[in-house]
C-alpha cells in the first residue's frame, strides 16, 4: 500500500537521506532502524508531508503523495506519532481524541450552532470512539485530566490512541518505546501487534529497542548515514554482515 | 538636471533617516538573535534617550555652558547611561522571568512594558511636543540649477559620521572582545553556551545594554534633526526600526544597517514623490511584503522547522 | 552571600536612581520659544529616593523575603476546597448568569444617564474582548491590529448612512460581514507567519487602515471624521424629539409618554446588551464545537494538529474571521452610540486595551474576559483622580500578569465530558 522509491532529502549542502526505498504491504509491520542521525526521522517527515523531498517518489495506495501538504496526507489515512511526544497539553485527554476526529464531524458552522440532530449524532459517535480507544489504552479513568499532566508512558499511549481514532490505514510510529520501562515496552509490543491483527492497520516503526523490533516486525529496513544499508526479515537482518559492522562500528 | 538634484536631495535625506533607523534596529536584531523575542519596548528606550539628552542640554544651558562639543558629549553620555540602565532594568523586570515560556508571553510582557514606559514619560514630562534645539546648524549647498538647490546640512553629516563610528565600534566589539565572542556563541546555541560556562544571563543583559546605548545615540541625533520630541515618538520609530531589522534579516547586524538605509530611502522617496502622509503606509506595506515573501530578510539565515 | 547581595542590591538601587531621577526629577518647561529646566517637587524627589531604598532593601533581603513568601499560608481560603461537583456547578453557574442578565435588563431604569452610557461602552468592550479572545486566547494568534476591524464596522455604518441613508439594523450585519471579509482577506496571506511576526504584521495593518482613514479625506472626512450617524430605531420608531426620516414615528408619541433623551440611551444600552449576550453565547457554542477544539489544538501544538489532518490555514482563518466579525459588530454599535467617529478612536492603544482585557481576564476564559472588561472600563471612571495613571497601570499589569499569572485572573476551565465505556 505504501511505496517509497529512491527518496532523497537535501538540506543545503547536507544530503540527509539518499536514495532510500521501502515498501509496506497491507497487514504488515515494517521497521526502519539505524544509528542515531541516520536520517530515519527525516524519512518520516518526508512521508508525512512536513518536508518536501528533493528527490524520489512516495506512493500511497498507488497515488503520488510526495510534496503534498501534511494535512492532506494524513487525511488519506497515513498518520504518525512523534519522537518527542506532541500532545495538546492544556486540553483534556478526551479532547485530544475529539480534535483528531474533526474530519468525521466536519460539519458547517450553522448545524453546530443550532445543534441539529445530525450534528448531535456525529458528536456522540466521536465521543463513543474516543471512549473506546481510551479504554483500549487504559486511560478511560483519566479522560478529563489535562493531557500535559499524564505520566510519560500514558502520554505515549494517548498519542497512539489519538492516531487510531482517525481510523488510519497506515500508522507511522517514531520511537514509541523511547523512555518506557520494560513493562510498558511489553504492553506497547502487544498493542502494536493488536493494531495490526485486530484493526487491520499497517505499521511503519522507527525504533532503537532491538528486542521490540525483532519481535514484532515482519520486515526491517536498515539505514546508515542516509543511505539504505540492508532490508529483509528480522532473521536476515540479524545475520547481515553490513548491519553488524555498522552497529559494532558505531559502538 | 533639476530632477536629478531633487532625487539626490531625497537620497541624502533618506540615508540620514535610514542610518538612525539602523542604530535603533541593532537593538532589535541583537536581542532577537540571542533570545528570539521582539523587544517591543525598544522604541521607548530610544525615546527616553532623546528626553534625557534634551534634559542634559537644557541643564547645561542653564549652567551657562556654551561650548558645543562639551554639550554634545555630555548629552550623549547622559542619554547612553540612562537608556542603558533602562534597557538593563527592563530585561531584568519584564523579560528574564518569562524567558523560555510560550512565545506570546514575552511579547505581551514587552507590549506592556512599552505602554508603561510611554506613560511614565508622559506623566513625568507631559504629552505635548517639546522643541529640541538644533545645536548644529548650516550646511553645504551645491548644484544650483534654476530654482532648486541640493543641500547637505552639517547635522546630516554629523549623523552619518556618528552612525559610522558606532557601527565600526560595534563590529570591533562583537568580533574582538570576550563579551562579543560570548554574544556570538550564545546566539548560536544558548543552552550549549551555558553548558560551556558562559554566564548567559550576563550576556543577555549586555545585549540589552548595548542595544539601548545605540538607541540613545539615535535619540539624540534624531531629536536634533527633527527639532521636537514627544512621549509617543519612540513607538513609530521603533516600528520603523523593527521593519529595518526584518528587512535586513533579523538577527543579522549588517542586515540591520542595510535594512535601515533601504527603509530610510524608500520613505524619503515616498515623501518626495508621492506624499508625506503615505510614507508610513509604504514602510508598513514593505514590512508586510517582506514577511510574506522573504521572512528571513535580505541577509538573514533561514530557520529550519524542528519537528 | 550577604556581601554578594549587598553589591547587587547597591547596583540595583543605583540603577533605580538613574532611570528614575533624570526623567522624574527634572521637568522640561516651555517658556516662550525657549525651554527651561525646572526641578520637580520635593515630594517627587523623596519618592524617587524612597523607591531606591525599597529596591535596595528588597534586593538585600531577597532570599529571606522569597522564603517568607513561600512559607506564607495560602491567601485564598478557597484554594484547598474540593472542586464542586460538575452538575451542581453548572446549575449554580447558569442561575448566576440568569440573575446577572435580569439585573442588567432592569438596572438602567434606575440609574443616571451617564452610568447607562458608560455601561454601553463596557458592553462594546465586552464584545471586542470576547472576539479577540477567540483569536488570541483560543487560537493563540496575537493580533495587534484588532482595532482595524472595529474601525471597518464603525466606518461601514457611518459611510452607508451618510451616502445611502442605511439604517442601523441593516448596517449591523453588513458592518460585521465586511469586517469579517477584511479579516479573511488579510488573514489568508499572513496567517502562515510565525506568532511574533504575525503580531507585527497585524499591527502594521492596523496602522495602515488608520492612516488611510486619516488621508482619504474626500471619502472619510479625514481627521475631522464623520458625524450625524443616526440612532437605531425600534420597529421604525425614532428616539429623537422630532422624527427625522419620512415614514417613521417617534417612540414617545407612539406610547404617549413625555419625551426624554434617556429613552435613547437606555435603548442603545439594551441593544448592546442583547448583542453582547449573543456574542458570548455564539462564541461559547463555537468553543465546544469541533472548530473551537481545532483552534485550541493549533495553539497547543501546530505540528501535531497538522499531522492529524487539520489544515493550518483554514483553522486559523476561521478564528481570525470570526474575531473580526464581532469586532465589526462592536464597531457598528460604537458608531451609533457616539453619533460621530474619527480615526482617533481607532489607534493602536485601543487594540492594546482590548488585548490587556483578554490577558487580565485569562486567555480563553469567557467569564474572566467579561469581568476584566468591566473592571478595565469602570475602574478609571470611579477613580477619576487616578485616570491619568490608567495606561501606566495597564502596562504594568500586563507585565505583572505575564510574570506571575500568565493564565490570567480566571483561567479557562476545561469542560468535563462524561464518557461511557464502549464494548
Amino acid at each position: 500500500m505504501l511505496e517509497v522509491q529512491n527518496l532523497s532529502m537535501r538540506f543545503g549542502g547536507l544530503l540527509a537521506v539518499d536514495q532510500v526505498s521501502l515498501d509496506v504491504q497491507e497487514h504488515e509491520i515494517v521497521s526502519i532502524i539505524g544509528p542515531n542521525g541516520a536520517g530515519k526521522t527525516t524519512v518520516f517527515n518526508c512521508m508525512s508531508g512536513f518536508y518536501k523531498p528533493t528527490g524520489g517518489k512516495i506512493l500511497f495506495e498507488g497515488n503520488e503523495v510526495q510534496g503534498k501538504p501534511d494535512f492532506r496526507i494524513s487525511r488519506l489515512g497515513m498518520v504518525r506519532t512523534f519522537q518527542h511526544v506532541r500532545l495538546f497539553n492544556r486540553m483534556t485527554v478526551v479532547e485530544n481524541l475529539l480534535v483528531a476526529q474533526h474530519r468525521h464531524l466536519n460539519t458547517n458552522l450553522i448545524s453546530g450552532l443550532l445543534k441539529t440532530p445530525g450534528y448531535r449524532e456525529r458528536e456522540r459517535k466521536s465521543l463513543d470512539r474516543a471512549s473506546y480507544w481510551l479504554d483500549r489504552v487504559g486511560l478511560l479513568d483519566l479522560a478529563n485530566r489535562d493531557a500535559g499532566n499524564l505520566a510519560y508512558g500514558q502520554q505515549r499511549r494517548l498519542e497512539i490512541a489519538r492516531c487510531m481514532v482517525t481510523e488510519p490505514k497506515l500508522l507511522m510510529l517514531d520511537e514509541p518505546a523511547a523512555g518506557l520501562n520494560p513493562a510498558e515496552t511489553r504492553d506497547l509490543n502487544l498493542l502494536i501487534v493488536s493494531l495490526k491483527e485486530d484493526y487491520n492497520v499497517s505499521v511503519v516503526l522507527i525504533e532503537h529497542d532491538m528486542s521490540l523490533v525483532m519481535d514484532i516486525s515482519d520486515r526491517i529496513n536498515v539505514i546508515n548515514q542516509g543511505r539504505p544499508l540492508a532490508s529483509g526479515t528480522p532473521d536476515e537482518i540479524r545475520h547481515n554482515d553490513d548491519v553488524i559492522k555498522a552497529y559494532l562500528g558505531e559502538a | 538636471m533639476q530632477d536629478l538634484l531633487y532625487f539626490l536631495q531625497q537620497l541624502i535625506n533618506g540615508l540620514t533617516i535610514g542610518s538612525t533607523y539602523a542604530l535603533i534596529a541593532i537593538g532589535y536584531t541583537m536581542v532577537y538573535g540571542i533570545i528570539g523575542m521582539i523587544n517591543f519596548a525598544h522604541g521607548e528606550i530610544y525615546m527616553i534617550g532623546a528626553y534625557t539628552a534634551l534634559i542634559a542640554i537644557t541643564g547645561l544651558a542653564a549652567l551657562g555652558i556654551a561650548w558645543l562639543p562639551l554639550i554634545l558629549i555630555v548629552a550623549l553620555v547622559c542619554a547612553m547611561i540612562v537608556s542603558s540602565s533602562m534597557g538593563w532594568a527592563v530585561e531584568r523586570v519584564a523579560y528574564r522571568p518569562v524567558r523560555g515560556r510560550h512565545r506570546l508571553i514575552p511579547l505581551i510582557s514587552a507590549i506592556g512594558m512599552s505602554i508603561f514606559l510611554q506613560n511614565y514619560v508622559h506623566l513625568a514630562q507631559g504629552s505635548r511636543n517639546i522643541g529640541f534645539p538644533a545645536l548644529i546648524e548650516g550646511g553645504f549647498r551645491f548644484g544650483s540649477a534654476d530654482s532648486f538647490q541640493t543641500s547637505i546640512s552639517y547635522m546630516q553629516i554629523t549623523i552619518f559620521i556618528t552612525t559610522l563610528i558606532c557601527m565600526t565600534l560595534l563590529s570591533l566589539f562583537i568580533s574582538r572582545s570576550r563579551i562579543g565572542r560570548a554574544c556570538r556563541a550564545v546566539s548560536q546555541d544558548l543552552g550549549m553556551a551555558s553548558l560551556l560556562g558562559i554566564d548567559t544571563n550576563r550576556i543577555i543583559s549586555a545585549t540589552f545594554v548595548i542595544g539601548a546605548a545605540l538607541a540613545a545615540v539615535a535619540g539624540l541625533l534624531l531629536g536634533m534633526y527633527y527639532g521636537s520630541i514627544d512621549p509617543l515618538f519612540g513607538f513609530i520609530a521603533g516600528l520603523k526600526a523593527f521593519t529595518a531589522a526584518v528587512l535586513g534579516g533579523i538577527g543579522s547586524i549588517p542586515g540591520a544597517m542595510l535594512g535601515g538605509l533601504i527603509l530610510g530611502v524608500a520613505e524619503s522617496m515616498t515623501s518626495g514623490y508621492l506624499s508625506g502622509e503615505y510614507k508610513d503606509v509604504v514602510s508598513f506595506g514593505l514590512l508586510i511584503l517582506i514577511l510574506l515573501f522573504k521572512p528571513t530578510g535580505l541577509l538573514g539565515k533561514p530557520e529550519v522547522e524542528k519537528i | 552571600m550577604a556581601a554578594h547581595n549587598l553589591k547587587h542590591a547597591l547596583f540595583c538601587a543605583i540603577i533605580t536612581l538613574i532611570i528614575a531621577y533624570p526623567i522624574l526629577g527634572f521637568n522640561l518647561v516651555a517658556s516662550g520659544t525657549n525651554i527651561i529646566l525646572e526641578g520637580a517637587t520635593t515630594q517627587t524627589v523623596i519618592s524617587v529616593l524612597l523607591a531606591a531604598v525599597v529596591v535596595f532593601l528588597f534586593q538585600l533581603f531577597r532570599d529571606n523575603i522569597m522564603a517568607l513568601l513561600g512559607k506564607a499560608p495560602a491567601l485564598n481560603p478557597l484554594a484547598n476546597r474540593q472542586p464542586m461537583e460538575q452538575s451542581r456547578r453548572l446549575k449554580l453557574e447558569s442561575t448566576i448568569l440568569t440573575l446577572i442578565i435580569i439585573g442588567a435588563l432592569i438596572w438602567p431604569f434606575f440609574v443616571s444617564r451617564g452610568s447607562v452610557d458608560l455601561a454601553t461602552l463596557v458592553l462594546i468592550y465586552i464584545m471586542l474582548a470576547l472576539g479577540l479572545n477567540v483569536v488570541v486566547g483560543l487560537a493563540g494568534l496575537l493580533d495587534l491590529g484588532y482595532v482595524a476591524f472595529y474601525a471597518v464596522g464603525a466606518y461601514t455604518f457611518a459611510l452607508l448612512s451618510q451616502y445611502y441613508g442605511v439604517s442601523f439594523w441593516f448596517a449591523l450585519p453588513i458592518g460585521a460581514l465586511l469586517a469579517a471579509t477584511f479579516g479573511l482577506v488579510l488573514g489568508f496571506p499572513v496567517l502562515r507567519l510565525r506568532g511574533d511576526y504575525l503580531a507585527i504584521v497585524t499591527l502594521g495593518f492596523g496602522e495602515i487602515i488608520r492612516i488611510l482613514l486619516n488621508n482619504m479625506t474626500s471619502l472619510t472626512g479625514g481627521p475631522n471624521g464623520i458625524g450625524g450617524i443616526p440612532d437605531p430605531t425600534l420597529f421604525g420608531m425614532e428616539f429623537g424629539r422630532r422624527v427625522k426620516e419620512e415614514g417613521n414615528t417617534s417612540f414617545h408619541e407612539t406610547f404617549g409618554i413625555a419625551y426624554s433623551s434617556e429613552h435613547k440611551i437606555i435603548f442603545l444600552y439594551l441593544i448592546a446588551l442583547v448583542l453582547a449576550v449573543i456574542t458570548a453565547l455564539v462564541i461559547r457554542r463555537l468553543m465546544r464545537m469541533p472548530v473551537g477544539r481545532a483552534w485550541e489544538a493549533l495553539r497547543e501544538d501546530e505540528i501535531a494538529a497538522r499531522s492529524l489532518g487539520l489544515s493550518r490555514t483554514s483553522v486559523k482563518l476561521s478564528a481570525f474571521t470570526i474575531g473580526a466579525f464581532f469586532a465589526g459588530f462592536a464597531g457598528t454599535v460604537f458608531a451609533s452610540k457616539q453619533g460621530f467617529i474619527s480615526p482617533e478612536s481607532f489607534v493602536f492603544l485601543e487594540s492594546a486595551i482590548v488585548l490587556a482585557i483578554v490577558v487580565l481576564g485569562g486567555m480563553g476564559s469567557q467569564l474572566g474576559v467579561i469581568l476584566a472588561a468591566i473592571a478595565v472600563t469602570i475602574l478609571p471612571e470611579l477613580a477619576r483622580e487616578f485616570s491619568e495613571y490608567r495606561m501606566l497601570i495597564f502596562g504594568a499589569a500586563m507585565v505583572l500578569m505575564m510574570v506571575w499569572r500568565p493564565q490570567g485572573l480566571m483561567p479557562m476551565r476545561r469542560i468535563h465530558i462524561e464518557l461511557e465505556k464502549q464494548e
